[in-house]
């Protein structure tokens, strides 16, 4: 029902003893996950979320006491690329990287690093993954979205929310939603997300939540013309926003005439995606 | 943050990259003496952050230091794009044989550092890249291992640059890339490059860009900002933590999250309107946050309207909504607002605001279509 986290998933929480860390760990738990073991050097011997969760002080320590086999990370961004490349090289095949504000010079190491090693990073400036009813790695609110077969994939937060709340009132589920985040240099991109989508066999349909900036939905474009069998609806943010200016998102810029909305929703067009032109128009296109 | 000219150039110097003498002044008689200091003729170039400043009037010779007091003058009166003149830079004049580009920048779409050049220097390299691609030469760098000496000799045979010159471009293509690794930019650029009379090469001219996620480590490059060249709401802004960007319209925007807040805009403008701004408040949408973000709202005349917008996936909408009644209370707008809150305890918290004679809405539609009524009509609040 879901791709890359399910309620096999044993999830490890970098910076769990942080604020951030902690409130969501004890979201995520509540959700149903399973937290096995936290990360924050200097703490490890203690026991967080009432006594129910060890804290390591090294990444690598963690996974081979407890077997996790999913990172979240929740540190500052001047410890985030370490934080990634820790977990990297602790084994850990699938690391979601929340932290907002990573430099972007960091994010081509770690992205060079991690492909190496074969690791899976999602974000980093993301809000991580939902399988609903299962498994929740990051800060996507549990209760807006339904277990069913919609697979969404966005490049924002709180946008993407709205669309799985519109979808829930209407009563259409959610295999996994993932959020690959605003940042010009990630780990997972659409197309990533699109092709595990379409291997999904309880994945129906795809949202695709895309923004100014980068060509990452052009690429999406051409891959889902080439190889997805599977109907894809859009959204993307940004029509109004004019060039040359940062939109919040480190990579929600329109620069050099590239990046522009209206090449995005012209590529995703042409190839048969229907794109909404208000989010809460989703829902009508996935029926 | 861009740079300036002056500031980029001084970054190279530091990285062995030959730069012309000259220095930074802000009145025509300083001009004067920076001129007579260096001698011969000179160039004054007003340090403005946008492009076309030559073609602008915005870079003069000058033979002689009265010469150059005279251009400084005219020069620190200009407005170049808008934007006043406050600065320029005195450099010694050079005698150009020939002008090359060279810059690094970010590929996203590789996902690493990318070097560029080429032998059409001195015009934007993006017009060079539409009328003849052919020009130019690209070399990407493993970020983990840094530009390789031969990368750059690749570089210097793709454009056909003299054999003699090699050395010196190579020295200077990885004093390039070091300072762009070092100051954690997203493009560094040197254009022109030129190949003076003396068959040596020098970086005329310089530009660069710092990543802002990256100006925590690099403290000596943040206290370089020029806030006279932002709009003042925009630097406000950033003392908040907010993420604010000014545009055209009458109807202002607060929105938390950058995604949410951009497709807040795309969806009054559907509905007929056109917002006054981009603004992301962000998470956890607390009193004193929202009480500035109103401020730089209401800052703009143009504003008829207030749209807010928050989605509290986490965060209880009766504590948002407490937070905007106070920042109300406080900053006591002008204009009519429409709210929308959605999320945990979502219809307490609209009943608090239309308890206080507030504008609810239920959905993003909706919200958009009463403010760009309210904003239509211009009443005030």
């Amino acid at each position: 029902m879901s791709i890359l986290i399910n309620k096999h998933t044993r999830l490890m929480v970098h910076g769990i003893t942080g604020r951030e860390g902690m409130f969501h760990a004890s979201q995520m738990m509540e959700y149903g996950t399973q937290i096995v073991a936290g990360v924050r050097p200097g703490k490890g011997g203690e026991w967080v979320l009432s006594g129910k969760v060890p804290v390591f002080d090294t990444a690598k320590l963690a996974a081979e006491a407890t077997g996790a086999n999913c990172d979240v990370i929740f540190v500052p961004a001047n410890a985030a690329a370490d934080a990634m490349l820790e977990a990297a090289d602790a084994g850990i095949p699938l690391v979601v990287c929340i932290t907002e504000g990573v430099p972007v010079q960091d994010m081509m190491q770690v992205r060079c690093y991690l492909d190496q090693k074969g690791t899976r990073l999602v974000g980093p400036n993301c809000p991580g993954l939902l399988t609903p009813g299962e498994c929740k790695v990051g800060i996507i609110p549990g209760r807006i979205a339904l277990p069913g077969n919609v697979g969404v994939v966005s490049r924002s937060g709180t946008l993407t929310y709205e669309v799985l709340y519109a979808l829930q009132k209407q009563g259409i589920g959610v295999s996994t939603c993932i959020g690959i985040g605003g940042d010009p240099i990630n780990g997972t991109s659409f197309v990533d997300a699109l092709e595990m989508f379409e291997d999904d066999p309880h994945t129906e349909h795809v949202v695709l939540i895309g923004e100014i900036g980068g060509t990452d939905e052009e690429r999406a474009a051409e891959y889902i013309a080439d190889h997805m069998t599977k109907p894809v609806a859009a959204f993307i943010a940004g029509r109004t926003a004019p060039p040359g200016k940062r939109m919040g998102h480190a990579g929600a810029i329109v620069e050099g005439g590239s990046g522009l909305a209206a090449d995005k929703i012209r590529a995703l067009e042409s190839v048969g995606v229907r794109v909404a032109e208000v989010p809460e128009a989703i829902p009508d296109l996935v029926r | 943050m861009k740079l300036h000219e002056y500031q980029s150039k001084l970054l190279f110097s530091q990285y062995g990259i030959p730069i012309p003498r000259g220095r930074v002044a802000s009145t025509a008689a300083e001009a004067k003496s920076i001129a007579s200091e260096l001698g011969g003729r000179v160039v004054v170039k007003a340090q403005v952050l946008v492009g076309g400043r030559g073609k602008a009037g915005g870079i003069r010779l000058a033979a002689t230091p009265e010469e150059a007091q005279e251009v400084a003058t005219q020069v620190l009166a200009m407005q170049i794009k808008g934007l006043p003149v406050r600065k320029i830079l005195v450099d010694e004049a050079a005698d150009i044989q020939a002008e090359i580009y060279l810059g690094v920048t970010n590929d996203r779409a590789a996902r690493r550092p990318v070097m560029i050049a080429s032998a059409e220097g001195g015009v934007e390299i993006e017009e060079v890249a539409r009328t003849d691609p052919s020009k130019i030469a690209r070399i990407h760098v493993d970020p983990l291992l840094g530009l390789r000496e031969y990368q750059a000799r690749d570089l210097a045979a793709s454009i056909d640059l003299p054999r003699e010159l090699w050395r010196g471009f190579t020295e200077i293509a990885q004093g390039l890339y070091q300072t762009y690794r070092e100051c954690d930019a997203t493009l560094a650029e040197v254009n022109p490059l030129v190949i003076t009379k003396a068959r040596t090469l020098l970086a005329l001219d310089g530009k660069m860009v710092i990543d802002d996620n990256a100006l925590f480590r690099r403290p000596k490059l943040a206290e370089m900002r020029d806030i006279d060249e932002e709009a003042p709401a925009e630097s406000e802004a950033r003392k908040y933590g907010l993420s604010y960007v000014k545009l055209d319209g009458n109807i202002g925007c607060m929105v938390n999250g950058a995604g949410l807040a951009m497709a807040t805009m795309d969806v009054i403008q559907h509905a007929g309107g056109a917002p006054a701004n981009f603004l992301d408040i962000g998470g956890g949408a607390g009193a004193d946050k929202v009480a500035a973000a109103f401020r730089m709202i209401l800052s703009d005349p143009n504003v008829k309207a207030v749209l807010l917008n928050v989605f509290g996936g986490i965060t209880r909408c009766d504590e948002v909504a407490r937070g905007i009644l106070m920042a109300i209370e406080e900053s006591k707008p002008r204009v009519p607002i429409v709210s929308r809150l959605v999320g945990t305890h979502e219809e307490e918290g609209r009943a608090m605001l239309a308890q206080a004679r507030m504008e609810v809405a239920s959905t993003l539609t909706e919200a958009a279509a009463k403010a760009v009524a309210l904003a239509g009509k211009g009443q005030p609040a």
